[in-house]
């Protein structure tokens, strides 16, 4: 044990400040939206930061994807095989760009995802409709830079999932019983900054352009 | 007359550029009125500000065993733990990390703990590169500046200083005002910097003890950058940013970002629980957490100054305050700013140091009035106006040290005469009746202004010719 440690806990012992009988700390959901005003407050607080939304259904998303890849003229995206959604991608490949798995380690073509890679495809664990945030969990198959480094991100969602605040996800989805992941993320809008004047710009260090696939 | 100290003559430097003052005006206003809109039903705000006020108390009341709980968690999942009692101890820390991965250089996530530390400087001078990666701290590194704001540190600047700035730093990109433009010559050069570093560093908004996990915001993407691609994260944090549950986090991060900059949430929420683990295919490889004390414990050990440590460092009470719009950000010549600086800054390095930013301050109580987590900050800015003249109650760092024998005795003096009518009386009389000898330069306080003359006639004279008399 450090010196340090037993120093600064030793003294944060010495006092015992009054407790807060708050009960307010639980006070939680404050919204009661049904399904259709939560896809409607989702989609409004997207498109407010400049994401696309595209509305699709479970039997045309796949081609809807084609559509904005060749709208993008993108030329190659990163698209796990392992997952049921990828599979299906990789089902089509005649109508997608060239699609490329990310299923080696980072540092053996580090080159290749920061300088080639034109868009990354993932799925999520979910919305939000108060913030307008989609719920990352990166796995092996889905690891964590895809959703960060390419200029295009596109994600997909299904509004089954879309849940009203994000108290409700960590409750309803069992985050602390299930355990953390390594990184979970809530990406609400494509990379931005108003550090220059207060002037919003887009893509500063993320993608540029995030594109959600709302599955109805 | 009296030397004016350093921070009287940033302010009055400050006072007198109409550029930089009307940045700040600008962007306060907006801030401001933006944030107004997130918040358009105030019984709901003020439900919300109790709510996260009791969420960062019930943190403190348990500091000691939720800091356990926390280490123990991290440890478990494979973040490594190291404990600082001062800044120099935190830069250690980081330096032996640095040291055994023989890294030369390490890119920034936006960090107000690693300012606390000046850790730039500290391993600028062992020839390692502290490369900035936040936009707004960029810029000003470039510069060799200081934050002058906790969240929007380059706030002081406008874009045509920051085009200039970048001309003359990289020559070779035709000059442009064009803020999109100037982003992304940011965005070409950082993605190099993050492709190469070995070591990312960052700050942490909230570490939860139950499940170790520290959750950054951010809405550009380099504090994913920093904290994902390098093959070390290392994150800084003051000890009392530990909240008990994931459940507080949702509430808390939710009044951070409308207070902060009126957005209901930022572009990334960053949650980090572990390293790399076996399979996966990025991440860091080795995750660090430095807590940091620096005075916080001592600040613990007060009842009334204790709410100092709830804060969450959203920067609104700065955003709110009539004296820092005017003398902006670097006149307090400290690492944190505006009233949470002024109140924050006395308890880390002493009243010796900073006392005086406590007299600037009307007492308006714009900042206590919208601090999410309810900290007083107007009373707390009293209390050490209070400390720094006097010893009796304090455990604050250099107590009693502003006191001035003349300025003590004239106040006890007018406390004694005040409880004593004759006294009073004969001195009122005898001040109005030799008023024309007044001097007409008095102190500091007649250099920029003309003294009021005194009345002819006292108040009760006054009074007593009106025929009310209430001796
Ligand atoms: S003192 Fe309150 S208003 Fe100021 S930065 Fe801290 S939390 Fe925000």
């Amino acid at each position: 044990m450090s010196k340090a440690r037993n120093n600064i806990i030793n003294r944060l012992r010495t006092t015992k400040p009054e407790p807060c009988h708050f009960s307010e700390r639980d006070h939680l959901s404050r919204f009661n939206w049904d399904k259709e005003e939560r896809i409607n407050r989702f989609v409004e607080r997207m498109v407010a930061v400049r994401a696309e939304i595209i509305h699709a259904s479970k039997d045309d998303w796949a081609e809807k994807i084609a559509e904005i890849c060749q709208e993008k003229r993108l030329k190659n995206m990163l698209v796990s095989p392992e997952t049921a959604q990828g599979k299906v991608l990789y089902n089509m490949v005649d109508q997608l760009p060239d699609l490329q798995s990310y299923d080696h380690e980072i540092e053996d073509w580090k080159s290749e995802m920061f300088n080639q890679t034109d868009a990354g495809f993932t799925t999520t664990l979910g919305g939000i409709a108060e913030t307008g945030s989609l719920i990352l969990w990166p796995t092996k198959h889905e690891p964590r830079l895809m959703s960060l480094v390419p200029p295009v991100h596109i994600a997909l969602l299904d509004t089954n999932q879309l849940y009203t605040t994000f108290s409700e996800v960590v409750k309803e989805q069992g985050w602390v019983d299930k355990g953390m992941p390594t990184n979970a993320l809530l990406v609400s809008g494509p990379s931005k900054s108003a550090d220059i004047e207060q002037t919003l710009a887009y893509g500063v260090h993320g993608p540029k352009e995030l594109v959600v696939v709302l599955i109805s | 007359m009296a030397k004016l100290s350093d921070f009287r003559v940033r302010v009055e430097d400050a006072l007198a550029n109409e550029e930089v003052r009307g940045n700040f005006r600008k962007a306060m206003d907006g801030l401001m009125s933006r944030r107004l809109d997130q918040f358009p039903d105030e019984a709901e705000l003020e439900r919300l500000r109790t709510q996260a006020m009791a969420i960062r108390s019930n943190s403190l009341d348990n500091l000691p065993d939720l800091l356990e709980k926390l280490e123990t968690n991290l440890t478990k999942n494979g973040i490594q733990v190291h404990w600082a009692e001062t800044v120099e101890e935190a830069n250690q820390h980081v330096l032996a990390i640095m040291n055994k991965h023989n890294a030369k250089s390490m890119i920034k996530g936006k960090s107000m703990v690693s300012e606390e530390m000046g850790l730039n400087h500290f391993m600028e001078e062992l020839g390692i590169e502290c490369l900035e990666s936040d936009l707004g701290e960029f810029i000003i590194q470039l510069d060799g500046e200081m934050p002058s704001h906790i969240i929007m540190p380059a706030i002081h600047k406008n874009k045509r200083q920051i085009a200039k700035l970048f001309q003359e730093k990289f020559p070779d990109i035709p000059y442009t005002e064009d803020v999109d433009e100037l982003t992304q010559t940011a965005r070409k050069i950082l993605r190099e910097k993050f492709f190469n570093a070995p070591v990312g560093l960052s700050g942490v908004n909230f570490a939860v003890a139950e499940t170790g996990t520290l959750c950054l915001v951010e809405n550009e993407g380099n504090g994913r950058m920093s904290t994902t691609v390098p093959p070390v994260h290392i994150a800084v944090t003051g000890i009392e940013k530990v909240v008990e549950k994931l459940s507080d986090v949702p509430p808390l991060m939710s009044i951070l970002t409308r207070s902060a900059t009126a957005q209901p949430i930022t572009t990334y929420v960053n949650m980090i629980s572990s390293p790399r683990k076996e399979g996966e295919m990025d991440g860091p490889k080795e995750v660090h957490l430095v807590l940091l004390d620096n005075g916080r414990s001592n600040i613990y050990s007060d009842p009334e100054l204790l709410a100092t440590l709830r804060c969450i460092r959203c920067g609104a009470c700065i955003n709110h305050c009539p004296v820092y719009v005017r003398v902006g950000g670097h006149s307090y010549g400290t690492v944190y700013p505006g009233p949470i600086g002024t109140v924050l800054e006395p308890q880390k390095d002493g009243l010796k140091a900073h006392g005086e930013l406590a007299q600037a301050s009307s007492l308006c109580g714009a900042c206590g009035e919208v601090c999410p987590v309810r900290i007083p900050l107007p009373s707390l800015i009293n209390r050490l106006r209070y400390e720094g003249v006097r010893q009796d109650q304090s455990s604050t760092k250099d107590s009693g040290s502003r006191r001035k024998t003349a300025e003590a005795l004239t106040w006890k003096g007018w406390s004694f005469a005040a409880q004593h009518p004759l006294i009073y009386n004969t001195g009122a009389s005898a001040a109005a009746s030799f008023r024309k000898l007044m001097p007409s330069k008095m102190g500091a306080w007649t250099r920029v202004r003309t003294a009021p003359p005194i009345a002819a006639k006292t108040l009760h004279q006054q009074l007593k010719a009106k025929g009310i008399d209430n001796e």
